[in-house]
């Protein structure tokens, strides 16, 4: 079949199935768009700002493990998307980014909207591709789906140049490919698995760490059977939360900077750690050579460069989570007997009691963590949960009864403001039948807030909740706690009036003083079936506990600020 | 840690800025780069990248596995055992006296490549520690210009 270079884009994403696709048009791209316009495999949807593209598409991915797919233009639109994808890239979300390029032979040339795109997203993708002849473009936009959604998933860049998507060629689309120079490990090495299976047997405080690649293997339901087979207590980092259900009695909470006590402790006094999938960021960690310092440690990732490149690792197993994890299944049943753990859990449930999450609620001023926990009542799991990034995304980790994975979509790695209310329209395309709520900061939602427009006008009903301190909160939490109050820039009390704000483009919104207001405000939202804002005004000077400062030890934790 | 110097031999897809991307995986990620020699392998879509570094045990296992990590790279071969030859070109005018050139040629497999009105070029292949002697013993000469190669190795 013969096409040209912009009816093969539209025709291999038809082939891949791609239902939508989020982007901004320009110069360079403008032969793919007039091809968009005339067919109907998958709907634009036409955002505001080639950032918010990016992170719609990245919160569609993450929502429904599908691949997100975004198109942008040459130059301003090109790099305006890098932030999404350097977002996208640190927390291994499957996407293929799109972008026009200025003509094959105005490249180099500084032409109009010109700029090196392959250059600048080299380090910010799994992989990257210059088309410099239309027919290498079916073979480049296969591969790009393949490397975007196998192995550790990430997302792919294609730079296509203007005259390359008029150009003619045969189009052949195959349905699998193979490539010779990446083959992901999808098998764990039996050996290994057995030998980790015998460590875990002979262990007697072990303790599960879990990880974003839990999720993006989509091994929760082994990874929950693998425990209670066990009865090894577990912990799980930001990116996992999800995975084993908030009502499993084996969860201890999430760790690290803002975890739970009783989870540091584990990994603290823990003989045996096994790692499903995680990559002992710096904010799980604390200061590394107090790291899980009594553990022998079992290490499972597809990535084979996660493995080894913070801590050494006992017993390294690359391959796919799920895969590993179904095979250790039937070794542990025979060998691994359960109640043997039982004091290490008892001595864990008791550090649970001692030190629970907890904070002071108040009648006079609503506190942030009880709005996410009251979210959490009303809503529970008919909800999909956004944050943007900074103290609402940590409680909202800390305190929404998280049940399934794929429910708490927020960006770990990168830490991007701003990503919440476009990842939330994602999520509604991606899962139309559960609320879509973004928890964000009044800091964090003049980011993207622009996007009120792309949501009201693809009628895309997002549930916005505000939880306004009127402080950059977690760089103040930072001044306060490590710089004697010195509060450089992060006043915020000048505002908009977010009512009117979210009015002007169409949507409804509502400020919420008291916890009857706060009722009131979700229910109206959820029922406008527009975006939302609901703004929360909330204890200024709240603060994210308890915290391990920055360098510090799991095991001493700050669990309550004193002036 | 002490650093320890490590040949790479990489196998990768001939294509466009396949260089770049191993260049700027050094660079983005703190690793250093020693020497680096790049050519396609005869009859093949590979190209081979001999790539000299040094860093910390941990460093050089990270090193290869991201090199692996790289979608167009097919071999990392990192043998601690290598035929590792350097090469080197010094130009030195002909009016120096010449001395004993001929007997530090024969030292280091040198040859003369080519000689001018002015200047002849002399040419050393030999391991990359007896360069370093040679360029150093070679300055007797008062060499007007002079360029080293980077180690190309084959694993044996």
């Amino acid at each position: 079949m013969e096409l040209n270079g912009s009816q093969m884009v539209v025709e291999a994403l038809a082939k891949e199935n791609v239902s939508v696709v989020f982007g901004y048009p320009g110069g360079a791209i403008m032969n793919v768009y007039d091809e968009v316009y005339k067919q109907n495999h998958f709907k634009h949807i036409l955002v505001k700002h080639e950032q918010a593209a990016i992170h719609a598409a990245d919160g569609y991915a993450r929502s429904s493990g599908k691949v997100g797919v975004a198109f942008v233009t040459s130059g301003p639109g090109f790099t305006n998307a890098i932030t999404g994808l350097a977002t996208a890239y640190m927390d291994s979300i499957p996407m293929v980014v799109i972008s026009g390029q200025v003509p094959i032979t105005m490249i180099g040339t500084d032409a109009f909207q010109e700029i090196d795109a392959v250059g600048i997203s080299r380090p910010c993708v799994k992989h990257n591709y210059l088309v410099k002849d239309v027919k290498d473009l079916p073979r480049i936009l296969k591969e790009a789906f393949y490397i975007a959604s196998s192995g550790r998933p990430g997302p792919v860049h294609v730079d296509i140049p203007k005259d390359v998507t008029a150009q003619v060629g045969e189009f052949f689309y195959p349905d699998t490919i193979t490539m010779k120079t990446y083959k992901p490990t999808y098998k764990g090495n039996v050996r290994q698995i057995k030998k980790a299976v015998e460590a875990i047997a002979n262990a007697k405080r072990p303790v599960l760490y879990i990880g974003g690649g839990a999720i993006n293997s989509n091994a929760s339901e082994s990874v929950r059977e693998f425990a209670e087979i066990t009865g090894i207590p577990a912990v799980e980092t930001l990116m996992a939360r999800g995975v084993m259900g908030d009502d499993n009695p084996l969860l201890l909470g999430m760790l690290g900077m803002h975890g739970c006590y009783s989870a540091n402790m584990a990994m603290s006094e823990a003989d045996l750690m096994i790692a499903f999938g995680p990559r002992f960021d710096d904010r799980v960690t604390g200061k590394l050579s107090e790291f899980a310092k009594h553990a022998k440690i079992i290490h499972i990732d597809i990535d084979p460069s996660s493995i080894g490149k913070i801590v050494e690792i006992d017993y390294p197993i690359v391959g796919d989570l799920k895969n590993v994890v179904e095979g250790m299944i039937p070794l542990a049943k025979e060998k691994i007997d359960s109640t043997k753990y039982k004091s290490w859990r008892d001595l864990l449930n008791r550090y649970s009691e001692i030190h629970p999450l907890k904070y002071e609620d108040s009648d006079t001023i609503l506190k942030p963590q009880w709005v996410i926990e009251r979210v959490g009542e009303i809503l529970d799991d008919k909800a999909i949960i956004s944050t943007d990034v900074g103290q609402h995304q940590m409680w909202t980790a800390q305190f929404y009864p998280f049940s399934f994975p794929r429910q708490f979509i927020t960006s770990g790695g990168l830490g991007t403001m701003g990503f919440g209310l476009p990842a939330a329209m994602g999520v509604k395309k991606a899962c139309p039948d559960k609320i879509s709520i973004n928890f964000t900061g009044d800091g964090s939602i003049l980011m993207n807030v622009q996007e009120l427009m792309t949501a009201v006008e693809y009628d895309i009903p997002v549930v916005n909740i505000i939880l306004n301190n009127k402080y950059l909160g977690m760089v103040r939490q930072w001044q306060t706690f490590f710089y004697d109050k010195r509060y450089a820039s992060t006043d915020i009390e000048v505002q908009p009036d977010f009512v009117k704000l979210v009015e002007s483009f169409g949507g409804v919104g509502f400020n919420v003083k008291t916890k009857d207001e706060f009722d009131k405000a979700l229910k109206a939202a959820i029922d406008s079936n527009v975006v939302a804002f609901i703004n929360v005004e909330i204890d200024r000077l709240e603060n994210v506990l308890p915290m391990v400062p920055s360098g510090g030890t799991l095991y001493n934790m700050m669990l309550e600020y004193k002036e | 840690m002490d650093n320890i110097r490590r040949v790479l031999s990489v196998i990768v897809t001939n294509e466009d800025g396949v260089l770049s991307r191993i260049s700027g995986l050094f660079a983005g990620r703190g690793y250093n780069i020693d020497s680096l020699t790049v050519a396609p392998v005869p009859n093949t879509d590979f190209s081979r990248l001999t790539i000299v570094t040094n860093g910390s045990k941990r460093v050089l296992e990270q090193i290869v596995k991201q090199l692996h990590k790289l979608i167009p790279t097919y071999k990392v071969i990192e043998s601690e055992e290598f035929v590792e030859k350097e090469m080197a070109l010094v130009k030195i005018p002909l009016h120096e006296n010449f001395n004993g050139l001929d007997a530090m040629l024969k030292a280091y497999n040198g040859t003369i490549a080519s000689s001018g009105e002015n200047f002849i070029v002399i040419m050393v292949v030999d391991d990359a520690k007896r360069i370093d002697n040679f360029l150093k013993a070679i300055k007797k000469y008062n060499p007007a210009d002079m360029v080293r190669g980077g180690s190309v190795a084959l694993d044996v």
